[in-house]
């Protein structure tokens, strides 16, 4: 153990990502930052900013919060001179000029500043607009950090970097990205140094999971497969990892009294035997291979 | 003969099959929903970066397109001066300095067009990207309009709304009155597209902490955007306290739950074999999403009203 707890002060991020909802990217990312933490500083991060669920397994006690601005566009209606300028830079259809009136759709804007810096008249100024939160406490030996989408906000990215501000230098971090391979999956898993993608034996999770590796390899992660509730379907994502060459780093069968403490908020690792010491070797192995280097990226292996 | 939905706007009933949390069972639902309706509705799968509709329902592709709603800052090498004004102004830290060079990165680049407009060497341009593909397919229960978002890329909502505007000609071509939308997990921007204007939603959960939490936020979302909204509690069996939360909240709330459906691996030995539920079986299930869809043809649901 040593050696592991030698390697702690270097800083190793994980991310927990799917392609398919509802795999197990959760259950994965909160059982490892519960069994990794007996042997390292383990930071959880809950980077699925639409629907976070982390805290119900984890119960954190909360220390501090911090809302989540856009800053938007607010007109100075003297200095105005209606050149419709600001309309013509954005990206994003959220300025428009009709005659002399300028109509702002705040929930459109993306907050570039196009509009503030190019308006010749500087008659644009800015405000902030909360459009999220990001909460941060400690859940036993576990840090915590988890943001929320206002419901009916749509611009995910800027919460999902608000939350990764909170990497710190040394220990173990594991993001817990959102489901999909759109803009805010990207968002939560670039910059880990290894990304491991949970899916599940089903005609869904292998279309989905193809979508995952396209979408890790494009940005040149490291990634291995954990397959969840395995004996419930075929074996084709198991064909399918070995003709890409994916590691699989664990298979996870499908076990009532897993599905029911994960029902009722609580962790395979707290309540049931045997789980602690799975989740710690299933750990190591993830920590082994995103620490080290010298292992092929899978960017690098081509399609068979 | 299955009974029309009744058409609430122009002519058009738009169910919106989502859930919040993902892997509850929407798409084994909308599918099975789909092949009910035998043919009277038009199939829309709006999960555009994992769409899995179109893996159960056997279709043959008769229109593709290409989605081109993005655009991504290039510089030119030659003429850019070594500044640095696009770095600065930059706020999707999308400019990265590369040697004395900006380069773009294009996963972080929201095509605000900023750095093109304060650039004083004109060297940066912004190209369209071809950022997905649509697609126009015949299945043996109806039409279905279906997309691929490539990986990484932005625009999903904008992807999102041109294939629920194709689904709505289509059906308006075809004469249907109803179209079956199978939408994406969570909240965000592609959830929004599909649910404003929108008839109505049925919110797909499961009896876990995590399902209620998540439906909570997502009914939230219905609220806000106005759409009527219905409960199914998926799997209700897998506990039974939980359950008995979401019905509480539910009511609560003034949002009907029109179905419990048991937890059954005959789902999951059916989507390995490539089909529905109701078609693979007679039992309890298939009962159940078949009593579903005749309440979902006999009522329908009022204003989705703010939780407290």
């Amino acid at each position: 153990m040593t050696t592991m707890t030698d390697r702690a002060d270097r800083r190793v991020i994980i991310s927990v990502a799917s392609g398919k909802g509802g795999t197990g990217k959760t259950t994965l990312a909160v059982n490892l930052a519960l069994a990794l933490s007996a042997f390292h500083d383990v930071r959880l991060i809950d980077a699925d900013v639409e629907e976070p669920n982390a805290h119900i397994f984890l119960r954190p006690d909360l220390e501090g919060s911090r809302t989540v601005e856009l800053p938007v566009p607010e007109v100075d209606k003297d200095r105005c001179r209606f050149c419709g300028r600001c309309a013509e830079v954005c990206a994003y259809g959220a300025v428009t000029v009709i005659a002399d009136s300028v109509l702002v759709f705040p929930e459109l804007c993306h907050g570039c500043g196009g509009c503030t810096l190019l308006c010749p008249e500087k008659a644009v100024t800015e405000r902030p607009r909360a459009i999220g939160v990001v909460e941060w406490g400690r859940a036993g030996e576990v840090a915590f950090v988890h943001g929320r989408l206002n419901p009916g906000e749509a611009l995910v990215p800027p919460v999902t970097r608000a939350v990764k501000e909170f990497i710190r230098p040394g220990g173990v971090t594991i993001i817990d990205a959102p489901p999909g391979t759109a803009c805010p999956a990207v968002a939560a898993v670039s910059g880990s140094d290894y990304c491991v993608l949970v899916t599940e034996p089903t005609p869904f999770g292998l279309n989905d999971l193809a979508l995952a590796v396209e979408m890790v390899r494009k940005l040149g992660l490291p990634a291995g497969v954990v397959i969840n509730r395995f004996d419930l379907g075929d074996r084709r994502v198991e064909d399918y990892c070995a003709r890409q060459r994916l590691p699989v780093l664990g298979r996870i069968p499908f076990d009532r009294k897993l599905a029911e403490a994960y029902a009722r908020g609580r962790t395979a690792v707290d309540d049931l035997p045997g789980w602690r010491d799975r989740f710690s070797a299933l750990g190591r192995e993830i920590l082994e291979r995103a620490s080290n280097g010298r292992r092929p990226r899978i960017s690098d292996v081509s399609d068979p | 003969m299955t009974q029309h939905l009744k058409p609430e706007r122009a002519g058009l009933d738009e169910l919106v099959i989502i859930s919040g949390k993902g892997g509850t069972g929407k798409t084994s639902i909308a599918a099975s929903l789909a092949v009910l309706a035998r043919g009277t509705a038009v199939l829309a799968d709006c999960d555009v970066d994992a769409a899995n509709l179109g893996l159960i329902l056997r279709p043959t592709v008769r229109e593709e397109h290409e989605f081109m709603a993005s655009k991504l800052a290039f510089i030119d090498q030659d003429k850019c001066e070594g500044c640095g004004t696009c770095l600065e102004v930059c706020r999707s830290h999308a400019i990265e300095d590369s040697g004395g060079r900006p380069a773009v990165n294009e996963y972080a680049c929201e095509g605000c067009g900023v750095c093109f407009h304060v650039c004083p060497a004109g060297a940066v341009e912004m190209r369209d990207v071809v950022s997905g593909r649509w697609f126009v397919s015949e299945t043996p229960y109806g039409p279905l309009v279906h997309a691929r978002l490539g990986p990484g890329e932005e625009n999903s909502g904008k992807l999102v709304t041109l294939v629920r505007r194709k689904a709505a000609e289509m059906a308006e071509a075809q004469g249907k009155d109803l179209i079956i939308i199978d939408g994406p997990p969570g909240i965000g921007c592609p959830v929004i597209a599909c649910l404003s204007g929108a008839s109505r939603a049925l919110i797909v959960t499961e009896p876990t902490l995590a399902g209620l939490h998540d439906m909570e936020r997502v009914l939230e979302v219905c609220h806000h955007f106005e759409v009527p909204a219905q409960v199914v509690i998926n799997r209700f069996d897998i506990d039974e306290a939980n359950t008995r939360r979401i019905r509480e909240r539910c009511s609560a709330r003034g949002i009907e739950v029109v179905a419990l459906i048991p937890f059954d691996t005959e789902v999951t030995r059916a989507a390995v074999r490539g089909m529905t539920i109701v078609e693979a079986s007679d039992g309890r299930t298939a009962r159940c999403i078949r009593a579903l869809w005749e309440k979902l043809n006999s009522e329908r649901p009022e204003a989705t009203p703010k939780g407290r």
